[in-house]
């Protein structure tokens, strides 16, 4: 009973693992992986319902959907690695110095956060995105990052300042250590698991952001992103309800997947973390 | 003190030399002085009232940094529309315009001035006097009409859809907690995941293929004449992610008050569950959840822009869609900030409410 127990409480970890490995897999290996090209187009079997020869039908121009989809997996994880990343390198590089020298640096940088906190989601993106002329995966990864790296920041300072008087940063200190060697060696290591943690989380917003930025129609020009494709089906939705569904159900399994994942890092990594 | 007095005045020295430097623009470098000179004055005057006990401390404290936030976020605005790449006057009338046409437009648009006299006589000036500025039609109107038109509607969402995930949250996330472990407890998880996970954008057409299309059990929110039931649809959809957040808030909220030495102590000395539930675990396990609730007001403005497409309704959202497809930068930048101003004005309101419900937030601030 307590090994039924143990195995199935682990499921939500393996089910999460399986789901952030296939996304990556799918994203390396599309063109192998889809059964079409990306731009196969058949004029003739235009929406047609899934089965047969494709598995989740085809598109108002008889492009095959689930290519599309797995196509699709490769925007959604450089969308969301990479913004994660880039507010991982700005967010972690800021709080701790913010947090480290205090003073004058750390009275600007929290200010400078609290303006780019004041704006919700993804409305600086929005802003962002349709004054750009011809957006791409990476005008759409900078939008989002501009104000994601404040959440890391304030994160990480908060933690160096607590770790700032600890006796073995003294100790560095008191010896001559240069700041930039403490603040590497002795401080980002230290705070580094609730960072993953809240970067897990980040993944799986930063793909929920640009697939709603791509609905309104301000996505990556030119690639199909999950989110583009649910927009357009969205317009066929009474006809062929599944050019809608198939897209969302990739967002919503790959948004779960990785929220699981994020959950059972989060037990481990950092327990006394914030479960709201 | 005098760190803060230095970091005040250094914006001031620089706009003096900058009016110095390039003569023309010495009267908006003036212009941004005063004002400036205005903003600092009610800082201080705000710290001062608190420092002498007129205001309570923590008030005093939030005013202050709520005139800083929204001057950088206007700032911020107004330097993301400007210094993007691009000309905007390109965007709007093509490459093949005629010259007049195109020094016409920048004149309306106020792109033929230098970027400091943009900022003080366009941007702020049009801010200050309530305008925002003025749509680029042929008949141009104030964008604060056009806002206060379609802002009751949008707030009206966002509110129902506060409401809608509430009345999910509260009795989900409060019986997962009471009856841990069981198999309410692990719906209400599986819900909260996918409620966070699944996007609105598909939620909202799926909803109404089901509930309007198939089965017929609601009017199409596209019909006007029953307001209220076709706020329903656009409801759920907003409302659902929120219901989520709140439902794991509200459970992890009441299982650790639950633990807390005065609950422990008020069940020993015999109080009724059902008095000990409302008066001691409720009213604390509701502190959390009431911040998240205002900081969550923000998401649901944002999310109420793609509520609004996937619905067709009219409201702030739909304003700032139709102004980017017709580059009505005006516009554009009112409803960036209508939007930033409610959110930062929500929380400050969020947190005068928790102190108002715990008292012992007064005594750290």
């Amino acid at each position: 009973m307590s090994r039924l127990r143990r195995v199935l409480g682990a499921l939500p970890v393996y089910a999460g693992g399986a789901v952030v490995f296939g996304l990556v897999f799918v994203a390396l290996f599309a063109p192998w992986i889809a059964p079409y090209p990306a731009d196969q187009l058949n004029l003739v079997n235009d929406l047609a319902p899934p089965g047969g020869a494709h598995w989740l039908g085809t598109d108002e121009n008889g492009a095959d959907v689930l290519s599309a989809l797995c196509y699709g997996a490769r925007v959604a994880a450089l969308v969301g690695l990479g913004t994660v990343s880039l507010c991982m390198a700005i967010g972690v590089t800021l709080g701790a110095l913010s947090g480290y020298l205090g003073g004058l640096v750390d009275e600007v940088l929290m200010r400078i956060i609290d303006v780019l906190m004041a704006f919700p989601g993804i409305l600086l993106a929005i802003l962002l995105i349709a004054i750009t002329r011809e957006p791409s995966i990476s005008s759409v990864i900078l939008a989002l990052s501009l104000t994601g790296w404040a959440g890391y920041a304030r994160l990480v300072r908060g933690q160096v300042l607590s770790l700032r008087e600890r006796p073995f940063v003294v100790a560095a200190r008191s010896m001559g250590a240069p700041t930039f060697w403490i603040i590497r060696t002795h401080l980002i290591p230290n705070v580094l698991a609730p960072v993953i943690v809240q970067a897990t989380f980040g993944i799986a917003s930063a793909i929920l952001a640009e697939a709603g930025l791509s609905f309104l129609g301000l996505g990556p020009e030119g690639v199909a992103s999950w989110g583009a494709l649910l927009d357009q089906g969205a317009r066929y939705f009474l006809v062929s309800g599944h050019l809608a569904l198939f897209p969302g159900l990739a967002i919503l399994v790959t948004v779960l997947g990785i929220n699981l994942l994020g959950d059972a890092l989060r037990d481990r990594l950092d327990p006394h973390g914030d479960r709201g | 003190m005098r760190r803060r007095l230095l970091l005040l005045a250094l914006p001031f020295v620089a706009l003096a030399a900058w009016g110095l430097l390039v003569p023309e623009v010495a009267s908006s470098a003036w212009g941004l002085c005063r004002k400036g000179a205005v903003a600092v004055a009610l800082g201080l005057g705000l710290s001062a009232l608190g420092a002498r006990g007129l205001l309570p401390r923590f008030l005093a404290r939030r005013l202050v940094s709520l005139v800083i936030v929204l001057i950088g976020a206007s700032t911020l605005v107004f330097g993301a529309l400007r210094l993007a790449p691009g000309d905007p006057v390109d965007a709007i009338l093509g490459e093949q315009a005629s010259a007049e046409a195109r020094a016409e437009l920048a004149r309306a648009l106020c792109l033929d001035r230098p970027l400091l006299a943009q900022y003080n006589d366009c941007f702020w000036d049009s801010v200050l006097d309530g305008s925002l500025g003025h749509t680029f039609d042929v008949t141009p109107r104030p964008v604060i009409e056009l806002l206060a038109e379609n802002f009751p509607s949008t707030a009206e969402l966002a509110f129902a859809g506060m409401v809608v995930a509430l009345c999910i949250a509260f009795p989900l996330g409060l019986i997962s907690a009471l009856r841990r472990g069981t198999w309410v407890d692990h719906g209400a998880s599986v819900f909260a995941l996918l409620g966070v996970a699944v996007p609105a954008f598909w939620l909202g057409p799926m909803l109404l293929l089901a509930l309007t299309v198939a089965v017929d059990w609601l009017p199409s929110p596209a019909r006007t004449d029953r307001p209220v039931l076709a706020l329903i649809l656009p409801a759920i959809t907003l409302g659902t992610a929120l219901a989520g957040k709140l439902t794991r808030m509200i459970r992890s909220s009441v299982l650790e008050v639950a633990q807390d030495e005065y609950v422990v102590a008020a069940r020993a000395k015999g109080l009724s569950e059902k008095t000990i539930l409302i008066k001691h675990v409720l009213r604390n396990a509701l502190i959390p959840v009431v911040t998240v609730m205002g900081i969550q007001f923000g998401a649901l403005l944002t999310g109420a822009i793609i509520t609004e497409k996937v619905f067709a309704r009219p409201g702030v959202g739909s304003l700032l869609l139709e102004a980017i497809q017709q580059r009505d930068y005006p516009v554009v930048q009112g409803t960036v900030l209508l939007i930033a101003t409610t959110y930062v004005v929500v929380n400050l309101a969020t947190d005068l409410v928790y102190v108002l419900i715990d008292p012992r937030v007064r005594l750290d601030a």
